[in-house]
């Protein structure tokens, strides 16, 4: 196998974890901080690359363009879906956690399906085709732009929790609730920020995403699937550990599918699964339990 | 307190059980006066293949009053999506024979059509597969399953032979293909035939030099891509559904590759219209060796006026495989009806054995099943995508236009 093949399709798959990565982020965040499972993670991707789909059908707006309205519009429906159904749950079993967020997604699909059909969409811009030539490497343009821009959410989104009042305050309830309670944080405001958040970077990665793949209704669980892969290996809850795992996830489909057989590529997803949950339970990034 | 003699009860009695055979005979007698044959039709109208049982489905739908027309019996549609998934293919054809139907027409997808002609065995309800190639739905000994399309080793001895003719008609002689196929039923039934041909044709200039499988309902093809390239084979001969044949041309341009063609040795996706529409100038020059449709036989002039009626923002050419294969098997279980007289499953099934339908719309001999279920009289051509459609290359004496091959490179298309 010539290298410069191999380089080619490692180079691309590390360029789509990266969006897999932003993909997971927001379920690890969510998980991190308000200690709930998202069930519905891929469903609301789903639900975002069909408003990417809209934009661009209605109004051709570039799935770039619509990060920003999208992601506003996410972090608000995050917000209300926390404070609305989800907080009522927060102390309830997690079979109970379980079961309504189950119940989301299969509205999420099903509204889909009503209003969309069961057609696959995608979005075609001018540069779907383009592709950079650097040495022997030949990149495609559409993955390096979202690739780019996962980084960039990543990096604003760790600044956030870094450097902000709010960040550190959400923190704050994440590593100890009775303290920030005591101190007189606002819980259940914060909690419904942090899902605000984490659905905007499920929102961000979605209008990525729609440019790398087509979607249709049944995306949802299989992007839900692909996130829980990724924060489990990554370390759930881990904010960088999502960003690696998606790397991880993405280079290690690539090269199996290269070097082994395409078919192999989900096989070795999950055997990169179950090899961290025998040896490394907490995940690559994650804090062992005490 | 009341008495009754013996002659009396004798009289009842007797009353009471001709009631009983009287009734008993009454559905039979209902039965074969019907003259609506209740036709389930099952086909892939979401999932991964949604595009083309769509375009399956609108074969189905001009059917009704096509077949009255030509056959003057009624028919009635009784439709189920398969999802793209066996299972619920099966448990579809359940419902639909639960629910009344007294044929099934379908299914454009052989894990599927193996899967109903289960069903349809076990439930006595004869089966009319549409467009499906792997061998062994009729090779099992099935007797109420039967096939009006090629088996995929006919498909692809079929394609073989018009690869052959292409490379004399265009004076080239490539000398390496990369294989790649759908890894699912279908794609798996191909191989299994490409494998087993190809080694015996001493007359096609080429070898593979890789085999490469891929999901079905992959999203992304680029690794797969990749490792065609390295190959650097002539030409890709590709095994295909749809979305995928999309996925792969598109990921073609971005790694700029450009073999001398790509050209299929009989299975969907390059001719559709989803693969114009999703790809414009660089759906030119695919070739398709696939069973096709004489535009000028007189039924398919009847079923494009039908389809034109019905559909009048479509044209017949894009759909022509999926809706003449449909359309034909309606009408073989409309005609079956219409000798037998009678809406029984065994009674269909003995009619549909019996089939001898001349006038047809498909390229091929007259529609006729041997003791297996299966239709051999099915014949291929070499369809080239030309200026936004597909157009018959080969054989010469059904062409429209000279093949080109090599195709132009990508980034020589304007």
């Amino acid at each position: 196998m010539p290298l410069e093949t191999i380089l080619n399709v490692v180079t691309g798959g590390l360029l789509t974890g990266l969006v897999y990565g932003l993909m997971a982020l927001g379920l690890s965040v969510i998980y991190g901080v308000v200690r709930i499972v998202n069930f519905a993670h891929g469903e609301i991707m789903a639900v975002a690359m069909y408003a990417a789909v809209v934009g661009f059908a209605m109004g051709g707006v570039d799935p770039l363009w619509m990060i920003v309205p999208v992601a506003v519009v996410f972090f608000g429906l995050g917000y209300a879906l926390q404070r609305g159904l989800i907080n009522p749950f927060i102390h309830r079993p997690e079979h109970s956690q379980f079961m309504l967020l189950l119940a989301v997604a299969l509205i999420m699909v099903n509204g889909l399906l009503v209003a969309f059909g069961p057609d696959a969409r995608n979005v075609q811009v001018d540069y779907s085709l383009d592709s950079y030539e650097i040495g022997p490497l030949l990149v495609d343009k559409v993955r390096v732009i979202c690739a780019a821009v996962a980084l960039a959410t990543c990096a604003l989104l760790f600044a956030v929790f870094r450097y902000t009042a709010f960040g550190k305050a959400i923190r704050a309830c994440a590593d100890n609730l009775l303290g920030a309670q005591v101190v007189g944080l606002d819980v259940r405001h914060l909690y419904a920020l942090t899902f605000g958040l984490g659905t905007a970077c499920v929102g961000i990665a979605g209008c990525l995403l729609v440019l790398l793949a087509d979607v249709t209704p049944s995306s949802g669980p299989a992007f839900t699937l692909l996130a829980f892969i990724i924060v489990i290996i990554g370390g759930l809850g881990s904010m960088p550990g999502a960003l690696a795992g998606g790397v991880l996830i993405g280079v290690s489909e690539s090269v199996a599918g290269l070097l082994i057989t395409p078919s192999a590529k989900s096989m070795l997803s999950f055997a990169l699964l179950i090899a961290v949950l025998a040896f490394r339970p907490q995940g690559l990034f994650g804090r062992a339990a005490r | 307190m009341v008495t009754i003699s013996r002659r009396q009860f004798n009289r009842a009695g007797a009353a009471t059980l001709g009631a009983g055979v009287a009734a008993s005979v009454a559905p039979t007698v209902l039965r074969a006066q019907n003259r609506t044959l209740k036709v389930g039709v099952l086909l892939p109208r979401s999932g991964t293949q949604a595009f083309i049982g769509q375009s399956c489905q609108m074969g189905a739908d001009i059917a009704p009053a096509l077949v009255k027309q030509m056959l003057g019996v009624d028919i009635e549609l009784m439709n189920a999506d398969t999802e793209t998934n066996v299972d619920v293919a099966r448990s579809r054809a359940e419902k639909l024979i639960n629910d009344g139907a007294q044929v099934l027409v379908g299914p454009f997808d052989s894990g599927a059509a193996i899967a109903i002609a289960q069903v349809a065995e076990q439930r006595r309800i004869p089966f009319v597969v549409n467009i499906a190639a792997a061998p062994q739905i009729t090779e099992q000994g099935f007797r109420y399953t039967f096939r009006n399309f090629p088996t995929s080793v006919d498909l692809v001895r079929n394609g073989l032979s018009l690869m052959r003719d292409l490379f004399l008609a265009t004076g080239t002689a490539p000398r390496s293909a990369v294989f790649m196929h759908v890894n699912d039923t279908f794609g798996q039934a191909n191989r299994r035939a490409v494998d087993a041909i190809l080694p015996r044709l001493d007359f096609l200039p080429f070898k593979v030099v890789d085999t490469i499988s891929y999901d079905p309902a992959a999203r992304d093809l680029s690794v797969e891509v990749a490792k065609a390239k390295a190959t650097n084979a002539d030409f890709i001969m590709l095994v295909s559904r749809l979305n995928d044949a999309i996925l792969l041309v598109r990921e073609l341009v971005k790694q700029r590759w450009s073999p001398q063609g790509i050209v299929s040795p009989g299975s969907p996706g390059m001719y559709e219209a989803q693969f114009y529409r999703a790809l414009g100038k660089y759906s030119e020059f695919c070739v398709s060796n696939v069973p096709w449709y004489d535009p000028n036989a007189a039924l398919s002039k009847r079923v494009d006026a039908a389809f034109v009626k019905q559909f009048p923002k479509e044209r017949l050419m894009f759909h022509a495989l999926n809706v003449g294969f449909t359309f034909e098997a309606m009408l073989v279980a409309a005609d079956a009806f219409k000798r037998a007289g009678s809406t029984d499953g065994a009674q269909l099934a003995e009619a549909i054995r019996k089939t001898d339908i001349a006038e047809r719309m498909m390229i091929g001999g007259p529609i006729r099943f041997d003791a297996k279920g299966q239709n051999v009289q099915i014949a291929s051509a070499c369809v080239q995508n030309r200026n936004g459609a597909p157009a018959v290359v080969l054989p010469k004496s059904a062409a429209q236009m000279a093949p080109v091959f090599p195709m132009p490179d990508w980034r020589a298309r304007g």
